[in-house]
């Protein structure tokens, strides 16, 4: 348990390290998980602390949420002027996200069905 | 009222008062059907503004209050790394129309967000913040203080997004003829991220195994693309 949150705070840090470095705009955390998906795929396996604390952590996550959502609060004047728009794009864009990966898929993983040996000549 | 002055400025209290909150709202939620428009996060986050407004509490003396819960955030998204990983074979047998629907549909959603936005004259605050709205909200927060946006009002709208997703999604599953429990969770991971995966799970495990899959895949993708596209749309990134 132990061994596997320090795995974990250890890669984000390699993360902010080479996102400071860098002067990439990309969380740190998210070039953690990156490099910890390389590192797991070269030491073949999930070490069994790594485990433990990546699935608490992960179960936990919506809690996690809450603190950032609170701001909501501070916004309040901005989303009274502008909460139209804000509510229209949200609607708009996630009904367009939703439609195209569900047709996608469907279009290209059936094609994917018929032949499975060979489906990279599009 | 002293001994509450005195622990205002603690942690306790703060974390406390987040933990009551949520599983209040998780027991609301139950008691609702475990509707979307009733979503354990999105009720405990009002609960808590009521709270702070009843007490005449700043949001900034709750965050630096409620930080404990925040800091785990950077670590669980590393810890997304592990169920990728597990995933990595069926990922690899359907790799292109995956790769494909996921970088299709981000790039819908952050531009189609922006766009609307553009049109409704929302301020380019506002709209930086839009941008990175279907993204799981760990890495919405980094992206959104990356390019200039409001952290704590994108926190906001993931959120929101990630309920209208939840409540979208039968019905555009509907629409298409889908049953396919991988392309459900797959499209609700996509365009709803943590909330989409925690009710992709309703249709069992494949669904919300692909469901988190995709909320990792889109998350990392989208904080790569977004910066060059919001550049490309005419926004200027900070």
């Amino acid at each position: 348990m132990v061994v596997g949150f320090l795995i974990l705070l250890l890669f984000q840090l390699i993360g902010e390290v080479i996102v400071y470095m860098m002067a990439i705009p990309v969380p740190g955390a998210v070039v953690g998980l990156v490099l910890l998906l390389v590192a797991l795929m070269f030491y073949g396996r999930v070490p069994d602390s790594l485990r433990v604390s990546a699935e608490g952590l992960l179960s936990i996550l919506p809690l996690m949420l809450v603190p950032a959502g609170v701001g909501l609060m501070v916004h309040f004047k901005l989303i009274a002027e502008e909460w139209l728009g804000i509510t229209v794009a949200l609607f708009v864009s996630t009904f367009l996200a939703l439609v195209v990966v569900t047709g996608l898929l469907k279009v290209m993983h059936r094609r994917g069905d018929e032949d499975v040996a060979d489906g990279e000549d599009a | 009222m002293e001994a509450w002055l005195h622990f205002q400025n603690t942690s306790m209290v703060w974390v406390l008062v987040t933990l009551v909150a949520f599983l209040i709202a998780s027991w609301i939620n139950r008691l609702a059907n475990r509707t979307p428009l009733l979503h354990p996060v999105v009720v405990a986050l009002l609960l808590i503004i009521g709270l702070l407004k009843l007490t005449e509490t700043e949001y900034e003396v709750y965050r630096e209050g409620a930080e404990l819960i925040s800091f785990l955030l950077g670590p669980a998204v590393v810890a997304l790394a592990v169920p990728l990983y597990d995933n990595l074979a069926r990922v690899r047998s359907m790799l292109v129309p995956l790769l494909v629907a996921c970088g299709t549909g981000a790039v819908v959603a952050a531009s189609s967000a922006v766009a609307v936005g553009m049109a409704f004259n929302l301020s380019s605050s506002t709209l930086l913040s839009l941008a990175p709205k279907s993204v799981t909200t760990p890495i919405a927060i980094g992206v959104a203080e990356k390019i200039g946006g409001y952290a704590s009002l994108t926190a906001g709208l993931v959120l929101i997004t990630g309920a209208i997703g939840c409540l979208l999604s039968p019905w555009v599953c509907r629409m298409f003829k889908v049953t396919d429990p991988a392309v459900r969770g797959y499209s609700l991971g996509v365009s709803a991220h943590a909330m989409g995966t925690a009710y992709a799970f309703e249709y069992g495990a494949i669904a919300g195994a692909f469901s988190g899959l995709a909320m990792g895949m889109t998350g990392t993708f989208t904080a790569f693309m977004l910066p060059p596209l919001i550049s490309l749309m005419g926004l200027a990134g900070g």
